[in-house]
């Protein structure tokens, strides 16, 4: 049996790796180590799918820990209603190829409804929280897998790889549970339910040398590419529905890529002109400037921002 | 975008991976010496430094030009609101850099309250660990007891910086003294082995670079020990036996992924696969090895090492596999797969060391989980027969034992487990306990032998 399903061009793979384990060997035995625990540990679980990188990896992984059989277990999508039309391509076709069930929690609806009010500043990020723990609540999962990593933000530097969260999703990060060895605990009771974030220990270059390394399917965007932009904030911002440029704001086409997709209305585009994944190694390497702080409007409201909204059940 | 980061092992991910964690009492100026190492080792991005010098400008640092001694550099690690607030650190923060030789996990635990629970989960996980000390004050009763806990714990690699040289005038005799008190101390204590460095987090002496300030001081800065030491996994290769835990069971059946499930070829010959799946906890496996399934005792042959479609000839410690094997034998998640003939007798009385993280206390008769590998069972603690003395290390009689105390237990399981010493078998030495009625953390148990066996060999490393 020796069907290679992934094609390797940067790093060349050796069949017994032995002695010569790398960095990226290591994170990703560690990631499907716990993948497999949850899995088998938990009665529901789900992963958050988005169509972004982090994601993706996370996907790929999955594959990897449960080959040759299908990955099993749904994803599950928090859609802000402000998504990049390819990126929601991408996801609907990710999850089609793979086989895989996709349930949806719509910010736009619970607006719709009344349960929710759009923000003055027009940013969706933060009013995912809600359709995501009725998500969790309707489905029943008991354990949800996300793509964070510990070097995105300071607050998510003290976040566990098994994070467990009560009734209203709250993290508490004064009262967390010790994590020793390789040995997870994910006990919860009836209400509570536990995230899970096998990729803590990545950093962005992890994330694409892993990328490059197996060969990863990405949406476009995450490539340079001309677009129409504006400047506002320090930041490229796409026109498109939910981003129209103010009067005052003139409306250039760039070469531009971005580093992480979300909300269109608060993610920046970055000049760049990466357009192989190789390229984007090389890009990152020798970035100056955090994935966050370059890219998201919403991480910059204030140094807490992210905790803030962590303590009260976002990802 | 210079072609020579290119060919470094940090880029193309080809480098290794290790873990260190920082242990230190309150204001010894941990938060700086990692803020030090993260900023000189330019793993802090300008956007991130541009905030930190504003809000160190805020408090009164006079943080121009982006002088570097002029921010406070523990803003960069302290990242809960209540941290920056009260200037104290709260929980574990886990940080990242590369440098050119290798990729690092760096488990930054605070030094106050609860400093027993955060040295141990930092250490469980660590390939080394930087004990700071002040040089004003010298070796205190909590370095002591961090390096008890190290002891015990077994880090591989243990090294003391010495901080604030520069607030002592760099003198050499004030260092020499120091060093003399650790290396008596790590004597009695039982660790050999620990490398001592002067160092001045503030002004970043001898933390990435050496200084010229301690002409005195031959020895490699602390960055360049931490960049050549020896990881767990690389000093155990080849000294530890086989040891596996079966996570789940994979089998896949008609529900194969979608690129199998296309072709009938592949469909027909995987309908039968059966693989167990887990994380090569110490040792090596190779196609064709015995193997005994633990705790029932049955034998078998391995015939496939599987990862994601690759078929391996050998898999090391820590690679995630799974295996194929000769007989089809009842094996389910929680037993272990050993080496044929490298493992004594399964046991339903643990003896242990446990270090209590919780602040409900443990009293005799207590009903408790034991989570060993990927095996969860009942236990009843026996009886609690010593707490350590943290100050002479010495056992003493004790019926119970309250958070941040490490002490001894005898515990009754409600099935056999594969358990073996700490001090010989890392992984299949270590646990959890766990509450059974809230589910939380309880305390980190490490097997001891059972009284009378081997105890000569206690802390051989």
């Amino acid at each position: 049996m020796s069907t290679q399903i992934t094609d390797i061009p940067l790093v060349e793979h050796v069949e017994t790796p032995l002695e010569s384990l790398n960095s990226l060997d290591l994170l990703e035995s560690e990631a499907i180590h716990i993948i497999r625990e949850v899995v088998a540990e938990f009665e529901r679980p789900a992963l958050l799918f988005s169509g972004g990188k982090d994601s993706v990896v996370m996907l790929h992984l999955a594959t990897k820990a449960f080959w040759p059989g299908k990955v099993p277990f749904p994803v599950l999508h928090v859609d802000t209603g402000h998504n990049f039309p390819e990126v929601i391509e991408f996801r609907d076709s990710t999850v089609e190829r793979l086989g895989l069930r996709l349930e949806v929690g719509s910010v736009q609806e619970f607006i719709d409804s009344g349960e929710l009010a759009e923000r003055a500043d027009g940013t969706r990020n933060p009013l995912q929280t809600v359709p995501l723990l009725d998500a969790i609540a309707k489905n029943k999962f008991d354990a949800v897998f996300g793509g964070g990593r510990r070097d995105e933000d300071k607050a998510r530097a003290k976040e566990r790889i098994l994070s467990l969260r009560d009734e209203f999703g709250q993290w508490d990060p004064r009262n967390q549970r010790p994590e020793l060895w390789n040995l997870y605990n994910g006990r919860h009771t009836v209400g509570q339910h536990v995230r899970a974030f096998p990729i803590s220990n990545w950093t962005e270059l992890d994330i694409w040398r892993y990328i490059a390394r197996e060969n990863i399917e990405l949406p476009g965007l995450y490539y340079a590419h001309d677009r129409e932009v504006y400047e506002r904030d320090g930041m490229w911002r796409a026109v498109g529905p939910v981003s129209e440029p103010r009067p005052d704001e003139k409306v250039v086409i760039k070469q531009v890529r971005y580093r992480t997709v979300g909300d269109m209305s608060c993610t920046g585009a970055v000049a760049s002109d990466a357009t192989t994944v190789h390229d984007v190694v090389r890009e990152v390497a020798a970035s100056t400037l955090t994935e966050r702080g370059a890219t998201r409007a919403d991480d910059r409201i204030s140094e807490a921002a992210m905790e803030d909204r962590k303590k009260d059940g976002y990802f | 975008m210079s072609t020579a980061f290119e060919t470094t092992p940090a880029a193309l991910g080809t480098g290794t991976l290790f873990r260190f964690a920082t242990a230190g009492s309150v204001d010894d100026g941990k938060s700086t010496l990692v803020g030090r190492l993260l900023h000189d080792s330019k793993a802090i991005l300008a956007d991130t430094l541009d905030a930190v010098t504003r809000t160190s400008a805020d408090r009164g640092f006079g943080g121009e030009n982006g002088s570097t001694q002029k921010i406070d550099l523990a803003l960069l690690t302290d990242g809960l609101r209540a941290e920056r607030e009260q200037g104290i650190t709260i929980d574990v923060a886990y940080r990242y850099f590369a440098t050119d030789r290798r990729s690092f996990i760096l488990a930054d635990c605070p030094g106050h309250v609860q400093y027993t629970k955060n040295t141990v989960t930092g250490a469980s996980t660590a390939d080394a660990v930087v004990v700071l000390i002040d040089a004003r004050k010298g070796v205190l009763e909590q370095t002591r007891r961090h390096l008890s806990v190290l002891k015990l714990l077994r880090v591989p690699n243990v090294l003391v910086a010495v901080n604030k040289i520069d607030l002592v005038g760099f003198s050499e005799s004030v260092y020499r003294a120091i060093e003399v008190d650790l290396q008596s101390v790590a004597g009695e204590i039982g660790l050999s082995d620990v490398v001592v460095v002067p160092v001045s987090a503030l002004e970043g002496d001898n933390v990435v670079d050496r200084s010229a300030h301690t002409p005195w001081y031959t020895g490699p800065s602390l960055l360049d020990i931490l960049e050549t030491l020896p990881t767990t996994d690389e000093l155990e290769r080849g000294l530890e036996p086989f040891r596996f835990p079966v996570q789940l069971v994979i089998r896949p059946q008609g529900a194969l992924a979608p690129e199998l499930a296309l072709t009938d070829d592949a469909g027909a010959s995987f309908r039968d696969y059966r693989a167990y799946a887990g994380q090569v906890a110490s040792g090596s496996v190779s196609v064709g090895d015995q193997i005994t399934v633990l705790p029932a005792g049955r034998t078998a042959t391995v015939v496939g090492i599987d990862f994601a479609g690759t078929s391996l000839e050998r898999a090391v410690a820590p690679q995630s596999v799974s295996l194929r094997l000769s007989e089809e034998i009842d094996i389910a998640r929680g037993d272990v797969i050993a080496a044929t003939g490298t493992f004594g007798e399964v046991s339903q009385d643990v003896y242990a060391e446990l270090c209590w993280l919780s602040a409900k206390p443990l009293r005799e008769g207590s009903k408790v989980l034991i989570k060993h590998g990927s095996k969860t069972v009942q236990g009843l603690v026996r009886a609690v027969t010593g707490k350590l003395n943290l100050d002479s290390f010495e056992l003493e009689a004790a019926s119970g034992l309250e958070l941040n105390d490490i002490g001894a237990a005898q515990i009754r399981l409600a099935s056999p487990l594969p358990v073996e010493s700490y001090a010989r078998h890392r992984r299949t030495g270590a646990f959890l306990v766990i509450d059974p009625q809230d589910g939380n953390t309880l305390a980190a148990g490490l097997v001891k032998d059972h009284p009378g066996d081997h105890e000569d060999e206690r802390y051989v490393i």
